[in-house]
């Protein structure tokens, strides 16, 4: 589509808006803003929809839900439980499930797209890890955007404690416990969150508070925060025809991204109903009431706490006791170094690649994962250390699934958490390398035609035929060389500043190696014919040496 | 005494010994209680066996016992390295071992697996083996129909018994779990009211036994009522995930919910194959 007219729709609505707000310019020039276009761009909206969502059925379940701890005798309609005394917080949420018209269907939908809304926020987060889109000028998008996933586990966390049900009583337990282990001041914050003993009266009003006003306030803050940053900063693209990092290729926002994200909204809302629907989730008449006496085996929080949980369950028992005090390490470790290493360095990543490479240029094309292989390697070892960890909070249920001895499960966890990620790292490192030079072979052969071709001395071979000029140019676009620090010795043999002591040689020694994992781009004319190739090879490496 | 080689004056010695006295005591004591404890159960099971026409029900039992289970227990229930005395288990024991599969066990593993009925098991045949341990050395009985019939308890107040003594083995809705060392607490979906009964009464492998003084027959009625009442009962919001929590759940987020909206976004940013 040519953009040299303005379209109808967009010249007639803005002069109306221009003659009554002076908005014109404005308008013209943010509804013809340009977006790139790939699927994994979308993985974003995904949360932002999904939050959309979570606003509009959590609006409806505060209606009815009331959020108090104080006791009252179950006679609703769900018949297992009439009689048993409870929290009215508990009553309610089942008073919504089984009692208010629609209510079960939004409940399910609000708990559905509080995973969607967070699954798809992981599933960005690791999209624009891979590609490398939180380099500058992007890093304080990123941070907003690692804050928000920070923010969205205590929203979680808040709100799937609401409904004061034994399942996630137990994960209330945990966290007071957690809190108890802090040193020093565990105790007294743990009293003043609770407002006195565990269980108390008051964390249901408090986590209300804190789940429907403060957090998701915050969120919408920052969510907005980091749309107006992409908005100005421009979405990275991949490299194709014609993009450079000088400019924008892709379709405008009005009418064609305007239609796709109108279309992707709708998709969002209808993949969470269809879940709500048809798949139940949190069944707290199942769970029954929460009394801290009671527990049921397989008690699992939400799959975004499941790392934590799994944590704490590989640790060995290990206390300290100091002066009168204990320090409770099987606590405190698992509840802190997982979360610490795996959101700080979330955080910390792209500052800590700049002080490597001393890249501090400006990006706009989006890497292509294979072309950062340690970047990459990086990426998969939190993946698989985050994974294992989320895998072994299930464990009892693995091994009451799977008939695997419970003890085996833990032990065989903790030897993964620490092979898991080394072997990933390696394994990633070596795929990454063969993909590059898969994609060089694909430049100088050709792509596999299918066609065997036998020659007059009786040899035969296959036709490459070359590969089509739109990959050719996203292969050749995006093998960029990483830039490394400057660490040559001078003239008199005394290496730079920043190359000098045990942290600059090591930095010099990370940069290097970071540097080196890009192969040189061997690019023959990949005119396919096998006997035209070993020409072109040739001719391609004379070439090489005159430069 | 003639024909022994002990004079009758040895003994009229030895019945003057100063510890005699204490010697006849004991013996009378040993042959009044021996006797009694002989007597008084075996008597007993036999007396009312026999009235109720049930006497060959013991004897076929132990044909069966011999045939199926003396291998590991032993020839008289006595037990071995391999398996436990059966002396006082009780029929309620036999009934929820063999009715469930359990029993005869296939081969020696950290728990004892439900598996079909071996082709000889039958209610009969159970009945007859029940019998027979019965006659052993007492114990818990077969619960009657009433005693078990879901009909007659309350399940709300079963449930918080459940909630309080059973989930933390066997999930919030008895779908099981795992122990330590190899063991677990089986799904509570096969099993009877019955067996139900007979693991609380009997507390077979790893359950601990919740005798009548814990919770009384008609609470264990109750919980019976709950547990049978919720594994019927069709999920309101949809499929039950197989109803173990939130591991599913976040499965089918990532598998279905995250493959769905990714299908869709490759939908509506597909490029156009062909130039036009």
């Amino acid at each position: 589509m040519t953009l040299t007219e303005t379209p109808k729709a967009i010249a007639g609505a803005s002069t109306f808006v221009d003659d009554r707000l002076g908005a014109g310019p404005f308008l013209k020039r943010n509804l013809r803003k340009i977006f790139p276009d790939h699927w994994s761009f979308l993985l974003g909206e995904i949360a932002l929809y999904s939050f959309i969502l979570l606003l509009l059925t959590g609006t409806f379940l505060t209606f009815w839900f009331r959020p108090s701890m104080g006791d009252v005798v179950y006679n609703g309609s769900y018949a297992p439980l009439q009689g048993v005394e409870m929290s009215e917080a508990y009553a309610s949420t089942l008073h919504i499930s089984f009692d208010v018209r629609g209510g079960l269907l939004i409940r399910q939908m609000h708990h559905w797209a509080a995973i969607m809304f967070i699954a798809g926020m992981m599933a960005h987060a690791l999209r624009v890890f891979f590609t490398g889109a939180y380099r500058k000028p992007r890093e304080f998008n990123y941070l907003i955007g690692v804050i928000l996933l920070t923010l969205a586990l205590f929203e979680g966390l808040t709100g799937y404690s609401l409904p004061d049900d034994l399942l996630s009583g137990a994960g209330l337990r945990i966290t007071e416990g957690v809190i108890l282990s802090i040193p020093l001041v565990g105790t007294y914050i743990m009293t003043f969150l609770f407002g006195g003993e565990y269980p108390g009266d008051d964390i249901i009003s408090r986590f209300y508070t804190i789940h429907i006003l403060l957090i998701p306030g915050i969120l919408l803050a920052l969510i907005t925060a980091h749309l107006i940053l992409m908005w100005v900063q421009k979405h990275t693209q991949q490299a194709g025809p014609g993009r450079t990092e000088h400019n924008v290729v892709g379709a405008p926002f009005y009418p064609a991204f305007m239609a796709k994200a109108g279309a992707y909204t709708l998709f969002t809302f209808a993949v969470i109903t269809l879940l709500a629907t048809f798949a139940q989730i949190n069944p707290i008449w199942l769970f029954g009431p929460y009394t801290p006496a009671d527990i049921s085996a397989g008690s699992q929080p939400d799959f975004y706490m499941g790392f934590l949980e799994g944590s704490l369950r590989l640790m060995p028992a290990w206390e300290i006791n100091v002066w009168g005090h204990t320090l409770p390490m099987s606590v405190l470790i698992p509840a802190l170094v997982p979360l610490g290493i795996v959101m700080t360095g979330l955080a910390l990543y792209p500052f800590l690649e700049q002080w490597v490479t001393g890249d501090r240029r400006e990006h706009h094309m989006a890497d292509r994962p294979r072309n950062n292989p340690h970047r990459t390697a990086i990426g998969i070892t939190a993946v698989t250390f985050y994974g294992l960890l989320w895998l072994l909070g299930a464990n009892d249920e693995i091994s009451a699934n799977f008939k695997i001895p419970l003890y085996v499960t833990t032990i065989v966890g903790r030897f993964l958490i620490i092979l898991g990620p080394v072997l990933a790292y390696w394994i990633t490192y070596r795929i990454c390398i063969g993909l590059q030079r898969r994609d060089g072979e694909l430049l100088s052969h050709g792509v596999e035609s299918g066609v065997i071709k036998r020659l007059p001395h009786g040899e035969y071979i296959e036709v490459h035929s070359p590969p089509a000029h739109d990959l050719a140019e996203h292969i050749r676009g995006a093998r960029k060389a990483i830039p490394a620090i400057d660490a040559a010795p001078d003239a008199d043999g005394i290496p730079p500043k920043t190359a000098r002591g045990p942290l600059g040689k090591l930095r010099t020694m990370m940069s290097k190696t970071y540097a080196s994992a890009v192969l040189p781009l061997e690019d023959g004319h990949g005119n396919g014919h096998h006997a035209d190739g070993e020409h072109a090879a040739v001719g391609a490496g004379e070439q090489k040496e005159l430069h | 005494m003639i024909g022994t080689g002990i004079s009758v004056n040895s003994i009229t010695a030895k019945r003057r010994h100063p510890l005699a006295r204490f010697a006849v005591v004991a013996l009378a004591l040993g042959i009044l209680g021996g006797g009694y404890a002989l007597t008084t159960p075996t008597g007993g099971t036999a007396d009312a066996a026999v009235a109720s026409g049930r006497a060959d029900d013991v004897s076929e039992g132990r044909n069966l016992f011999v045939a199926h289970c003396a291998s590991c227990h032993g020839w008289n229930a006595e037990g071995t390295a391999k398996a436990p005395t059966l002396v006082g288990v009780g029929a309620a024991a036999v009934d929820f071992q063999v009715s469930s599969g359990r029993m005869p066990a296939a081969d020696a593993g950290a728990q004892v697996p439900r598996k079909p009925l071996a082709p000889w098991v039958t209610p009969a045949t159970t009945a007859q083996l029940a019998a027979y341990i019965q006659s052993l050395g007492g114990g818990p009985t077969v619960p009657s129909k009433e005693q078990v019939n879901p009909a007659m308890g309350d399940a709300a107040k079963g449930g918080e018994l459940f909630r309080a003594n059973c989930i933390q083995c066997h999930n919030f809705v008895g779908a099981g779990g795992a122990l330590t060392y190899g063991k677990y607490a089986p799904s509570l979906n096969e099993a009877t009211d019955a067996q139900i009964y007979e693991a609380m009464v009997t507390g077979p492998q790893a359950m601990p036994v919740f005798n009548d003084a814990t919770i009384t027959p008609d609470e264990k009625r109750d919980m019976i009522a709950y547990i049978t009442g919720v594994r019927s009962q069709v999920d309101p919001g949809g499929s039950g995930l197989g109803r173990i929590g939130p591991v599913t759940e976040g499965l089918v987020g990532w598998i279905v919910g995250l493959s769905l909206l990714i299908l869709a976004a490759i939908w509506i940013t597909a490029k156009k194959r062909q130039t036009s």
